[in-house]
């Protein structure tokens, strides 16, 4: 079979010994005959040196406002089958676990309906599908919608949540990360589904402090596992561990706190001088474990840099017993957070992120407002300029 | 078709019930894992409380792939993990098997067909990367043709444990930075160099003039009367060449052949332990784009590993390595030159500046 397209700068891509992108959009190209013209069109960017999408551009499903991607090629007439090249997002399964029989049927629709391309996922945690026309938009939806898979988000709206495998397969877990994430992802589909935000808004659920979803960077709202008892200490273990390397230098000279030390040959940890970084835990997973008091903290506000730059997760509630929470389906989380939605609906602008938001009208406002108290674990330190606005309620 | 029954239409179905994915082992261990061992970069073992081991070996994936490809790791699955398999938070492909036995055999099976096996530990895990030229209107550089260039090069370390920890580096191709680029030990971010050029006639049809003035962080946008009819100017001296205010007007188009590149930053990362997470800093302002290679950036991500591989203790990253021995020393051993856009002048920039007499000398 002759190429559609000469491709002679994308051919250098398939070489080498990492997996070639290019080698996926060709192999995509020979069941959904389309994608050879996304072949064309990206060579020519290759060439040229900048995309040929043009801007934006509506697609969707009927009921929904969110879900879907508009693409459409600045060149229609010599990439026709790119003309239209929208992408859907949908709602993966928690922790990313599947089998086979899904994994199947969803890439027999990406070729009969779309350009047979996929992402195995998008940052947000979507599956999404590459490359189908409006017109089989509703198609793909209800042959997604059979194998029982939604929409995910997009827009101003409740984006699709994401976990990571927490206690499927992962012992430092301190609460279920999949279990509250599809119960809020269920709990939350209209939100998901029917944009009517100011802006953006993700969760994000991290089993302990190694924070393998990255939610404190890339969620607003980020739950990371955390304990509030001992850690548990196994002293045969740790002695093993030290006949195999220097556990002064590497685990107990590093912990953040200096809250650890030996009394002879048994390991002592203040625990209430820990912050339960896991650094300790992750070098001696099998001599160190987390205490049973488990829950998580809540981080709030973290975003990418537009428009008033880039902020972290700052410290909302250092311990949420999500676990207690959970046999009242997660009665307490949803109250704060349809507070904080409430807040954000009244005093956010368009296009602003609920963090900066806060940076806008500052901390305490947004406390009050979503009725928590301030506490020493939300600063890093105290102000340290002395332009004090003081309250009536303070002048008694 | 009029005596056909309409089927009906499925909607607010909500996310698929993970339990019917995971495999029996998972079920019966869930919350109850006692440890775990990386047992080489390509295969880690968890072994739970009742004694129960689950074998998982990942694998390499481009994020962006074809149905084939789906298909082969679905049956590379049916062979040896009873159809279960999962994917990371990375991108990665990740093959959950019960007996030890089927380990090494899948791990053939897999490199035979061309895939890579590896990933876990002390390593280049995959690159969180973006849409790029691929797929997105506001991109300033392409997504897969520089992680694909950036992992070739680095190869060896995805598959062998040869670094002080583990080193992410993740790609955005513009500054909405999609992706973890804000907070990675390495992050290439797609850059451009020029203000929008403003089309006054569309402008007028397709944007809505507060919100296009709204979105700049500088600024730079102002409401203007051109030829009679309300428009936007944009104060070049103070723009910054984002691209916001092409994001939420089409009429700002700010895409250019010859001054969009990449920027490389280092030190970022999200994990709590030891040091608190912290954002990547600037490391190199601009790399012309130089597709389909991108030789430039390839080497200025190989210069900081090697160097942090030089310099680093066991368990640094390398944000905690640049902390110790300073960025004078960073800037020195790299060759990288220090330029007035290092300094940051944005805002609150000068809490960034050295309030002290500490200095390395
Ligand atoms: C120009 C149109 C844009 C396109 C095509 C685009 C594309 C994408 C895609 C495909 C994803 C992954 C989505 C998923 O998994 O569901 C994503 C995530 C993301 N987008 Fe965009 N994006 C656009 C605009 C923006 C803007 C304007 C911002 C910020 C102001 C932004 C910030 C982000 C961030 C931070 C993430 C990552 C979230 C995470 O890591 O979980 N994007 N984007
Ligand atoms: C040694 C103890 C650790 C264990 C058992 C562990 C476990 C895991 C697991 C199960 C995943 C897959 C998560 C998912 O896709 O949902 C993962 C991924 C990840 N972990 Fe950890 N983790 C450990 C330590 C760390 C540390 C110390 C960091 C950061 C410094 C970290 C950062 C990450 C990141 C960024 C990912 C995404 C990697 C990928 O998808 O390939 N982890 N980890
Ligand atoms: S965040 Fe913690 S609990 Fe979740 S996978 Fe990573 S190490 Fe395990
Ligand atoms: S978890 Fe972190 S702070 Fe706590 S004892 Fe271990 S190293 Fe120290
Ligand atoms: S980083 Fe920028 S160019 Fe890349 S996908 Fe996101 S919005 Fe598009
Ligand atoms: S490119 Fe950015 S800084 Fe420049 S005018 Fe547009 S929004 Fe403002």
């Amino acid at each position: 079979m002759g190429k559609k397209h000469q491709t002679p700068l994308l051919d250098e891509l398939k070489k080498g010994k990492w997996i070639s992108f290019v080698r996926e959009i060709e192999r995509a190209a020979e069941k959904s005959e389309r994608t050879e013209d996304l072949l064309g069109q990206v060579e020519e960017s290759y060439h040229d040196k900048v995309n040929h999408w043009k801007h934006g551009g509506m697609a969707g499903v009927k009921g929904y406002g969110a879900g879907m991607v508009g693409r459409f090629s600045e060149y229609p007439d010599k990439y026709p089958g790119i003309k239209e090249c929208h992408s859907m997002r949908i709602i993966p399964s928690a922790g990313f676990f599947y089998n086979s029989d899904f994994l199947r049927k969803l890439a027999d629709i990406s070729e009969k309906h779309a350009g047979g391309l996929l992402n195995f996922h998008g940052a947000t945690g979507n599956i999404q599908i590459l490359g189908m026309s409006q017109a089989e938009a509703e198609d793909v939806f209800q042959a997604v919608a059979e194998l029982g898979f939604d929409l995910g988000g997009s827009g101003s709206d409740l984006r699709t949540p994401s976990c990571c495998a927490g206690q499927a397969r992962c012992e430092f877990a301190n609460f279920d990360t999949m279990k509250i994430c599809r119960h809020l992802t269920e709990e939350y589909l209209d939100e998901l589904h029917r944009p009517a935000f100011n802006y953006k808004f993700k969760f994000k659920f991290s089993g302990c402090a190694n924070d393998c979803v990255a939610s404190a960077a890339r969620s607003d709202l980020a739950f990371i596992g955390t304990w509030k008892d001992k850690i548990k200490i196994n002293q045969e273990e740790v002695k093993n561990y030290k006949k195999k390397f220097n556990v002064q230098k590497y685990v107990l000279d590093k912990c953040p706190t200096k809250c650890m030390w030996f009394e002879g040959e048994n390991l002592v940890i203040d625990d209430e001088n820990c912050v339960k970084c896991m650094h300790c835990i992750n070098e001696l997973p099998k001599a160190l474990k987390a205490g049973d008091e488990r829950g998580c903290s809540i981080l709030i506000g973290a975003k990418a840099p537009l428009v008033t730059g880039p902020r972290m997760g700052m410290m909302l509630v250092p311990f949420y017993d999500v676990n207690e929470d959970a046999k009242n389906d997660y009665e307490w989380i949803k109250s704060l957070i349809s507070n904080m939605w409430e807040f954000w609906d009244e005093y956010g602008v368009s296009r602003e992120r609920i963090g900066e938001l806060i940076g806008r009208v500052g901390l305490n406002t947004f406390l009050e407002g979503i009725g928590l108290e301030p506490i020493p674990e939300m600063v890093e330190h105290p102000r340290s300029n002395p332009f004090i606005k003081f309250t009536e309620d303070e002048e008694e | 078709m009029a005596e056909e029954v309409k089927k009906k239409r499925l909607t607010d179905i909500g996310p698929h019930d993970y339990n019917e994915y995971l495999s029996p082992v998972i079920k019966n261990n869930y919350g109850k894992w006692a440890y775990h061992e990386i047992l080489d970069p390509g295969t880690m073992v968890h072994v739970a409380e009742s004694g129960d081991k689950l074998y998982t070996v990942r694998m390499g994936s481009p994020r962006l792939v074809s149905g084939s490809f789906v298909r082969d790791i679905c049956d590379i699955a049916d062979k040896y993990c009873g159809g279960h398999l999962r994917f990371t938070t990375r991108n990665n492909v990740e093959f959950l098997i019960e007996d030890e036995k089927n380990v090494e055999p899948l791990k053939k099976d897999l490199e035979k067909m061309g895939y890579n096996v590896g990933g876990i530990g002390n390593i280049v895990a995959n690159i969180v990367h973006t849409q790029g030229w691929v797929h997105c209107h506001t991109s300033a550089s392409d997504a897969s043709g520089v992680v694909k260039s950036v992992m070739d090069e680095l190869y060896e370390y995805f598959v062998e444990d040869k670094l002080p920890s583990k080193v992410r580096i993740a790609f955005a191709c513009c500054l909405n930075m999609c992706g973890s680029v804000s907070s990675s030990d390495i992050a290439i971010v797609g850059t451009h160099r020029k203000p929008p050029r403003i089309d006054a006639e569309r402008l007028r049809n397709l944007c809505e003039i507060p919100s296009t003035i709204a979105a700049c962080p500088t600024n730079s946008i102002r409401p203007d009367t051109v030829d009679g009819k309300p428009g936007v100017k944009v104060n070049e001296e103070t723009c910054v060449f984002c691209g916001s205010c092409y994001t939420v007007c089409p009429a700002m188009p700010i895409a250019n052949a010859e001054n969009d590149g990449l920027s490389i930053w280092v030190g970022g990362k999200v994990s709590n332990a030891r040091t608190k997470p912290t954002f990547s800093k600037l490391a190199i302002p601009f790399i012309p784009n130089d597709p389909p290679r991108w030789p430039g950036v390839v080497n200025a991500v190989k210069t900081i590993l090697n160097e942090y591989k030089k310099g680093a203790e066991p368990g640094e990253r390398v944000g905690e390595w640049i902390d110790r021995i300073g960025w004078p020393r960073f800037f020195k051993i790299t060759g990288f030159p220090f330029t007035k856009y290092h300094i940051d002048d944005f805002r609150l920039g000068e809490t960034t500046m050295n309030y002290s007499s500490h200095a390395r000398l």
